[in-house]
């Protein structure tokens, strides 16, 4: 107790230069909370946007569909397969999903586009498109043989609201399928592939165009939480519903994005480090010299009977004492911070259009969480504890009378 | 005289120096590696977008670029490319191209791509595709029937060189045309998304799929490497004027790809903010050094003073002695980082174990770290004013010791 008592007066000792070095530290430790908070939440945004425009969180497909994907190769029974996983605990919704590639023509013009059958009940459960129509509506099951049409397609088609789309593709079997479909709906979700590239028609209608038999490409899951999606994909792989089905969850259906997410983190960490051993250096100075200053006060404690080591373990509580307020003060004003930011968003400016390209909305939302707030913080205690070890392991090395003799 | 007086002041106490330069050196030499690594990803960004079919500067149909269809193209191509070839600094190169939608198909697979009809001799040093590794061979000049597919694309058709590719477009007469195109050779690119969206047939085979004998979508300009940057504007006026008579439009690299360029002003911001939160967490330790090496010396400005130094003085000297420091941690860590910067440029920078992520984002798997001289003098001018501005504080605490007060301590 009375070192502590020791300690903590020593730092008084020098106000200023304590108040500094604790600021140095504290300044650290805000950023980085501040940092990692925005980098995850960045995070959550991208893998969010992604799963709700296309992928979804899980999706059961038929083994080898993903990599090649073939009209044939379909999940049988969509119905027993949504059953066991709307049982399964953790999961929000999920739908059924047809896609092939077609060719869609307007009066002149003609373009290879991706078609997608959907339920609009369920998939707007799941996914966002619902909210991305721009122009009419969206698709409903009361009005059949309509589409809705991404935005640039609708441009490059020359193609409008209530016009007809002729679409020729092949069916299940291999024989030709053809239609004429009515346009309902203009779609536009930021992405310029999609946009581009995608057509959505009813599932009943795709079922009876392509003679599908009941049969579907995809079952589309979102969870609740995005850390759970591990444990629930374990869970449904268990299911018997689900036997010689694969199931996929977002990374291996995007795995782009998964990367790119590491790649990020990556980046941010090398600057985190950096910015920690810049820190580093900055107090290690102080706290070399809070050593050298002193050692005539050590030479007199330690004739006064004071062991050595007990002197290090002084010397280590002041500059934890700095660090732990340091960090206190960092943690607090970071969590704070991130907490306005959380609500209010942060513009990203012109870089918005570049994100808009991977759906990434123009605002981006830091988030708090156990790991922003703790991990870099606790790196950099760790870092400055071995910063003050250095000159602290130097006081056993003083000899008492020298040391008195010391300025 | 303060000069001298300054610098032997901060070598009286050599350890406390040698720490504080420590630390400006490596705030100046992560500053300046960490800006060269990230503008040398910036750059293989922009070159693979350059890269990538845009080329330097793009003459298109005004209305080509809302509606990429071959209505919307450029007659007798030929013509336009005399009118702007005497524009155009030595060493650039110029091609013709015709792009428009279409669909492959073979037994197996359909998918939609750009049908892109080149002069495959030409392309060399201006798009990836003639400097692309190609299995198989490459398409000749004359070379009718012949298509190169994209590696991945080949993958996905679960095709091979020699089979048969079926390409369908709309003709300019608005009737859809389908013809049988041989695969000659399956290219690689950088990005996967590139392999997967463009098929390569030569520009003739891309004329009569049109049906139209003389035309192209568009013309593309590259300039020559050295002069990309500073001949851009000008030269892209100056076509802008030679081309009045026909109604086309031009377009430099950052017109083609806003994205890029919002991009690189974000990057730029990014990297000046990244100066400042790097020179604050050594500042603290700046200001700390500083004020430590004016408290032990209290007698000595006490002493100073009172033989009749002014405060203005002391103040001129203690920034000296933080102006020396700043100077010499500055110069250190701009030397060491330049020459570590250079070294590995040399070999590039490999982010394969971020292969997917990496090309998702259009960069080149292999960064090579690019100084440019404009952050180097940034990070230093952060570093010496910042610092000098955070050593006021010191100083003028020196200037104020009163003589009486200090000489009694100690």
């Amino acid at each position: 107790m009375g070192d502590l008592k020791l300690a903590w007066r020593n730092i008084w000792r020098h106000t200023r230069r304590s108040i500094l070095t604790m600021m140095a530290i504290g300044f650290a430790s805000l950023l980085l909370v501040f940092m990692l908070s925005f980098q995850f939440g960045s995070y959550e945004g991208m893998i969010d946007a992604s799963v709700r425009l296309s992928t979804g969180h899980l999706q059961v497909q038929a083994q080898g569909y993903h990599d090649k994907p073939e009209m044939r190769k379909v999940v049988k029974n969509p119905r027993k397969v949504m059953d066991a996983l709307s049982r399964t605990p953790g999961v929000e919704a999920c739908t059924a999903r047809c896609q092939t590639f077609v060719l869609a023509s307007s009066e002149d013009r003609t373009r290879g586009v991706m078609i997608m059958g959907v339920d609009p009940e369920t998939e707007s459960r799941v996914l966002k498109t619902s909210s991305l129509i721009r122009q009419g509506e969206y698709l409903s099951s009361d009005d059949p043989n309509t589409v809705i049409i991404g935005a640039l397609l609708a441009e490059r088609l020359k193609i409008g609201l209530g016009e007809e789309l002729t679409i020729l593709g092949q069916a299940r079997d291999g024989s030709i399928a053809a239609t004429v479909m009515t346009v309902r709906g203009i779609f536009k979700s930021g992405i310029d592939e999609v946009d581009r590239s995608t057509v959505q028609m009813l599932l009943t209608d795709f079922d009876q165009l392509f003679g599908m038999d009941g049969a579907v490409h995809a079952v589309v899951a979102v969870v609740h939480k995005l850390t759970e999606v591990g444990e629930i994909k374990n869970t449904v792989m268990q299911d018997d519903a689900l036997k010689g089905l694969a199931v996929l969850d977002w990374m291996e259906l995007s795995p782009g994005l998964k990367q790119s997410i590491q790649m990020d983190l990556v980046s941010g960490i090398i600057m985190y480090v950096i910015l920690i051993i810049v820190v580093a250096f900055s107090i290690m100075n102080t706290f070399l010299m809070a050593v050298f200053e002193r050692t005539r006060e050590f030479g007199v404690m330690m004739a006064i009977g004071v062991k050595p080591l007990r002197l290090v373990k002084i010397i280590l509580m002041e500059s934890m004492f700095m660090t732990g307020l340091g960090l206190l003060f960092g943690m607090i004003l970071g969590a704070l911070l991130t907490q306005y930011f959380a609500g209010a968003g942060i513009s990203m400016g012109g870089a918005a259009d570049l994100m808009a390209q991977y759906g990434i909305s123009g605002r981006m939302y830091p988030r708090l969480s156990l790991i922003t707030l703790f991990s870099g913080p606790i790196l950099i205690g760790v870092v400055t504890f071995f910063t003050a070890l250095l000159p602290a392991l130097r006081i056993p090395r003083l000899k008492p009378a020298n040391a008195m003799k010391a300025v | 005289m303060f000069a001298q007086l300054a610098w032997r002041n901060i070598w009286r106490n050599p350890r406390r120096t040698a720490i504080i330069l420590l630390a400006i050196f490596m705030g100046v030499f992560s500053m300046i590696f960490f800006a060269a690594f990230s503008r040398g990803m910036a750059n293989g960004m922009v070159n693979n977008a350059i890269d990538n079919l845009v080329g330097h500067i793009k003459i298109q149909h005004p209305d080509y670029r809302s509606d990429p269809d071959i209505s919307h193209r450029i007659d007798d191509p030929r013509s336009v490319m005399d009118e702007i070839r005497p524009e155009l600094p030595d060493g650039s190169k110029i091609v013709q191209r015709i792009r428009v939608e279409g669909v492959a198909a073979n037994a197996r697979e359909t998918a939609g791509i750009e049908i892109t009809g080149i002069e495959p001799s030409k392309e060399k040093g201006v798009s990836f595709i003639g400097d692309a590794p190609i299995e198989g061979e490459m398409l000749e000049e004359d070379d009718e029937h012949g298509i190169l597919l994209g590696a991945a694309l080949a993958d996905r058709f679960d095709t091979e060189v020699g089979k048969k590719l079926v390409l369908t477009t709309q003709r300019a007469d608005g009737e859809t045309q389908s013809r049988a195109f041989r695969i000659r050779g399956l290219y690689h690119a950088e990005i996967q998304a590139t392999e997967k969206a463009y098929v390569f047939i030569t520009l003739d085979a891309a004329r009569k799929l049109v049906g139209n004998k003389n035309c192209a979508t568009e013309i593309a300009v590259t300039l020559p490497e050295n002069k990309a940057d500073r001949a851009l504007e000008q030269t892209v006026s100056k076509c802008k004027e030679a081309l009045k008579p026909f109604n086309l439009s031009v377009y430099d690299w950052m017109e083609q790809i806003p994205a890029m360029k919002a991009y690189l002003a974000m990057f730029d911001m990014f990297l000046y903010i990244w100066f400042v939160v790097v020179f604050i967490a050594m500042g603290f330790g700046i200001v700390n050094t500083v004020l430590m090496a004016v408290f032990e010396r209290m007698r000595e400005f006490g002493l100073l003073k009172a033989i009749g130094m002014k405060p203005a003085w002391i103040i001129r000297m203690v920034l000296g002695e933080s102006l020396f420091l700043l100077i010499a941690g500055c110069a250190a860590g701009t030397l060491c980082s330049l020459a570590f910067t250079w070294y590995v440029a040399v070999t590039g920078i490999d982010l394969g174990s971020f292969a997917q992520g990496v090309k998702m984002w259009g960069m080149s798997r292999m960064i090579y770290p690019a100084i440019d001289i404009g952050d180097v003098i940034a990070a230093n001018a952060v570093v010496i004013v910042l610092g000098l501005i955070v050593s006021v504080y010191p100083a003028v605490k020196a200037a104020r010791f009163t003589p009486v007060e200090t000489m009694r301590q100690n």
